[in-house]
């Protein structure tokens, strides 16, 4: 198969970046997108097509859909046109021959360009930082088995625990908001008992954090589950939002009471 | 004379952890504050490890190659973990898992290593459970197990095909805490170019910032080492791109003795090979052989007429199937141990019975099991390993039997560690994939997370205190010491001469060379001749490789070819000292065939005579012969046997 390539190319975060076109030939339709991106930067470095040699910078590392690295924005979509599918994953047999495929970096100001295709996604980290984990240490807890959890409940945490933090809800969401993300990490959390005990602080602090960093404001579009390469569940968002909704009120009536009505 | 001190405490096998933790020395609480520890790698074990010495109160740093912790390779490990919980009541024990490990590694391990391993399986299952893990359960609402190679009991937990996220992301939570705690100092996409050592203790790093390019320095009191395997040496395997071998590398030409780099596990069941534009494999999950069946066609017209096209699996009759694993294996069939499925495999294949384009495939077949259970029960055991065959082969598995073929997956080998997991080096410890411990010849399925996290939660915390209370008194290292400006600046120059030879050949044109040098002589099947030959071509592609390698750009920001290339020239040495530790081990063990040692069945013919040790290499330059050390394994407590999964 062959395809021409437009491909954002960036010098590095404060450089202006510019699309670049190029066009690779025999492309074998069980190659995965990311090893075709490979093919063409074989041809850049060994074939020189272009001086200085300067190979397309992209981030990537499990190619089995589990790691979170790839992000890529291929025709107007992040991680391309399957559905449910990471870029790494995506193979060249879901495209027509002949085709031109635009690729583009995630696009978002919480997540700036560091070259071409590579954004930082550190905020992502940040988030979770503030409380998406059970603030367990290590040793001195009690045996695996001593609560039990009904199925449907470890089930529900483990489709919400199934994100790979990849970023493509966020640059799939005209707002950038990191919604689904955060509301991924609550639900898992919310839905066991183990995470029940700082629910309500780990959601205020989440969702602090994640307007703190730049991202912007839920509008219930869903871009963001339509786009996730995970199928993460917007109901996820509606979990988080009651949450908040509890976690608030609950604080408002402590303040009531520590305000002192009697 | 040999310079190994394993430190095996004395006393009973099941007592020996308890009186090593009731004598070792502490660090007090205000003594912690004071005292700094890096950790290199964010997979399990360096997770686990970094969260814990936060937890414990000191001080520290903690490095990764990827942008964010939580990605390191771990995250990709699918089928489960082992714990000797005997849930399902069916007569597990931690001294049967003890004993699968030790004979399932073909008693090539340590014995102390590998009971503390199954001691504190129990406590690792309890701990992700805290931490939010949400591992299988079943409709009372307890935890669910499923069973892996080499086993007859049922002790593996398992998150969906996602166990080794699952894990990693309770540990990268642990780490989170820390990190906003302010005990762990994180330091993502950077890259461990060489270990700084001071009056012969390791006492810190050089590491590239991979953004900007800056070569940096770190010092600390001690280093931790928990940077993954070196399966990549062979270029296709099941690891991360990322995965590497260099940070072990280098502290090994530091000093640190490499244990058993020969042994690398050949996992059976992998997505076969279908281009040479291939970045790596992709592993189908040992757990899928809990239900699918291994098969070739029996008759070899049939496996020529499917090769050409002319005929599909289901096209062949059930008495026209050769079950071959169960034929060979009544006792334990479909779940032999890792390194004999693969072998017979490639015996199959090479006899010409296998199939797939090319030859190089058997099938797992499902139908089986999809009559007796129902496709919706198959489905949410294996639905994502299904998904993702598909994905990538283009085929349903649960209509026509999916096609694999053994791949590089793991590696047994790694840098020699005493019972502390201490190196070689006073001060350097190595855990997780990176050090050579507990699985001898062969590792079992779903042991590498139980090991990453038994090493980083319940070893390290304990071991690396004996080490640090007789540091106290030292105080903070600076990094203007004259060793650390001689570690960056021979750091910088080899970036620059990597720079500078402006070749030919891309980094990937040479690695795929090199890989295909290891898979043809140092792979599944390893003969005196070919590991000589073997020798040879890997010197020669190593000079080809500092004569015509072309790494585009400069020491400034981001250059993956640059790290590509760094990573390469370490492979290239390594490479060398796998093939002769193959070539001295006159003997079969594990993952470790050598034609000439085989019984009249094919079954694999150690030597316990000459090769009860591991093999602990000393580096001493590029063009010397390594020094051999030999740590004899003494089994005091299990009767040394003949691996047998027949009867
Ligand atoms: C596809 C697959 C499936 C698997 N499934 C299972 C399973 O089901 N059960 C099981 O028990 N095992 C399984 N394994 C094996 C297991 O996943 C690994 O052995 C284990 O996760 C290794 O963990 P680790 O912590 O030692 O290292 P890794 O997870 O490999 O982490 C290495 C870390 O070191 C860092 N690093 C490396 N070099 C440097 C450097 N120079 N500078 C800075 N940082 C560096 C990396 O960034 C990373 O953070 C599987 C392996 C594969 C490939
Ligand atoms: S919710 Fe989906 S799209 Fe967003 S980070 Fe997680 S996996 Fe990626
Ligand atoms: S490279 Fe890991 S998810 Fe794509």
């Amino acid at each position: 198969m062959n395809f021409t390539l437009k491909i954002w190319r960036q010098e590095n975060a404060k450089a202006k970046g510019r699309f670049k076109t190029y066009k690779v030939e025999n492309i074998s339709p069980d190659c995965s997108f990311l090893e075709m991106l490979d093919i063409l930067n074989q041809q850049l470095i060994e074939d020189k097509i272009e001086l200085p040699v300067d190979p397309i910078a992209f981030d990537h590392d499990c190619r089995e859909g589990i790691c979170g690295m790839c992000s890529l924005y291929i025709n107007g979509r992040p991680h391309g046109p399957e559905q449910g599918t990471t870029a790494c994953q995506l193979h060249m047999r879901k495209f027509k021959d002949g085709d031109t495929i635009t690729v583009e970096p995630w696009r978002a100001k919480a997540f700036p360009v560091i070259k071409d295709l590579m954004v930082d996604r550190s905020a992502f980290d940040k988030i979770i930082q503030e409380g998406g984990y059970i603030s367990v240490t290590t040793g001195g807890v009690p045996d695996a088995n001593a609560i039990p959890i009904p199925k449907e409940d470890a089930d529900l945490a483990m489709d919400a625990a199934a994100c790979i933090g990849c970023g493509a809800c966020v640059a799939a969401c005209k707002n950038a908001s990191a919604m689904l993300f955060v509301a991924a990490k609550v639900s898992q959390f919310a839905l066991l008992p183990q995470g029940r005990v700082e629910a309500e602080k780990r959601v205020q602090a989440m969702v602090a954090k994640m307007d703190e960093l730049g991202f912007g404001s839920c509008t219930n579009t869903y871009a963001c589950e339509a786009e996730c390469p995970k199928n993460i569940s917007v109901e996820n968002i509606a979990r988080l939002n009651r949450e908040y909704l509890k976690a608030k009120i609950k604080h408002a009536d402590r303040k009531r009471e520590a305000g002192g009505f009697g | 004379m040999t310079k190994l001190n394993s430190k095996i405490p004395e006393g009973p096998l099941h007592q020996k952890w308890t009186h090593y933790k009731a004598n070792q020395k502490l660090v007090s609480p205000a003594n912690k504050r004071k005292l700094e520890v890096i950790v290199v790698g964010t997979g399990l074990a360096g997770a686990s490890a970094a969260a814990s010495f936060g937890e414990m109160g000191f001080n520290v740093k903690v490095f990764c190659i990827q942008d964010s912790p939580r990605r390191a390779h771990s995250i990709a490990a699918q089928g489960g973990i082992n714990a000797a919980k005997n849930y399902p009541n069916d007569g597990d024990s931690i001294w049967r898992l003890f004993y699968d490990t030790i004979k399932g590694g073909d008693y090539r391990a340590r014995e102390a290593n590998v009971y503390r391993l199954a001691e504190v399986s129990s406590n690792i299952i309890d701990q992700c459970v805290a931490q939010g893990v949400p591992f299988a359960r079943d409709y009372a609402g307890y935890l669910d197990n499923r069973s892996f190679g080499g086993a007859q009991v049922s002790r593996t937990f398992y998150a969906r095909g996602q166990t080794g996220q699952q894990l990693l992301l309770g540990a990268y939570g642990a780490l989170s805490k820390e990190i906003k705690r302010g005990s762990v100092q994180m330091y993502t996409r950077h890259e461990m170019l060489d270990l700084v050592l001071v009056d012969g203790r390791a006492r810190g790093i050089i590491a590239r910032n991979l953004v900007t390019g800056a070569i940096e320095r770190f010092a600390a009191h001690a280093v931790v080492l928990a940077t993954g395997g070196y399966g990549n040496v062979y270029f296709l395997s099941t690891n991360a791109m990322n995965s590497n071998a260099s940070a072990a590398w280098k502290a090994h030409k530091r000093g640190a003795f490499f244990g058993n780099p020969a042994f690398v596990q050949i996992h059976p069941t992998c997505i076969p090979v279908h281009g040479d534009y291939q970045s790596k494999l992709t592993l189908m999950s040992e757990s899928l052989r809990n239900d699918g069946r291994i098969w070739v066609p029996k008759k070899k017209e049939d496996a020529e007429a499917i090769r050409a096209g002319k005929l599909k699996a289901n096209d062949i009759s059930e008495d026209d199937r050769d079950y071959y694993l169960e034929r060979r294996y009544p006792a334990f069939g479909n779940l032999v141990p890792r390194d004999v499925a693969s072998r017979a495999a490639k015996e199959r294949c090479d006899a010409g019975f296998g199939v797939g384009l090319t030859g190089l495939a058997v099938y797992l077949d499902f139908a089986d099991a999809i009559r007796r259970l129902g496709k919706d029960v198959i489905e949410s055991r294996y639905g994502n390993l299904f998904q993702m065959y598909e994905k990538i082969v283009d085929e349903n598995p649960y209509e026509t039997p999916m096609m694999i073929y053994p791949a590089v997956h793991y590696t047994m080998g790694g840098l020699w560690v005493d019972y502390e997991l201490q190196s070689t080096i006073p001060g350097l410890f190595v855990a997780g994939e990176a050090n050579f411990s507990d699985h001898g010849a062969n590792r079992l399925g779903a042991s590498a997370l139980m090991q990453g996290l038994a090493d980083g939660y319940f070893v390290l915390p304990y071991t690396i205190q004996n080490y640090l209370a007789d540091q106290i008194t030292v105080p903070k290292f600076r990094t203007d010491l004259p060793e650390f400006d001689a570690a960056a600046q021979e750091a910088r120059e080899r970036l620059e001469q990597l720079l500078s030879v402006q070749g030919k050949y891309s980094v990937d044109t040479l690695h795929k060379r090199l890989g295909k040098i290891m898979w043809d002589y140092v792979g599944m099947a390893r003969d005196k001749a070919g590991l000589k030959f073997a020798i040879e071509e890997i010197r020669k592609l190593r000079k080809e490789f500092w004569e015509n390698v072309y790494v585009p750009g400069t020491l400034e920001g981001v250059n993956d070819e640059l790290m590509k290339a760094s990573r390469l020239a370490d492979y290239l040495e390594l490479a060398e000292l796998i093939a002769r530790d193959a070539l001295h081990r006159n003997e079969s063990c594990g993952g470790h065939f050598r034609v000439e040692y085989q019984t009249e069945d094919g079954e694999a013919l150690r030597n316990d005579e000459e090769f009860k040790y591991v093999a602990a290499w000393e580096w001493i330059g590029l063009d010397a012969e390594p020094v051999l050390h030999k740590e004899t394994l003494d089994y005091e407590f299990v009767e040394i046997k003949t691996r047998n999964y027949k009867s």
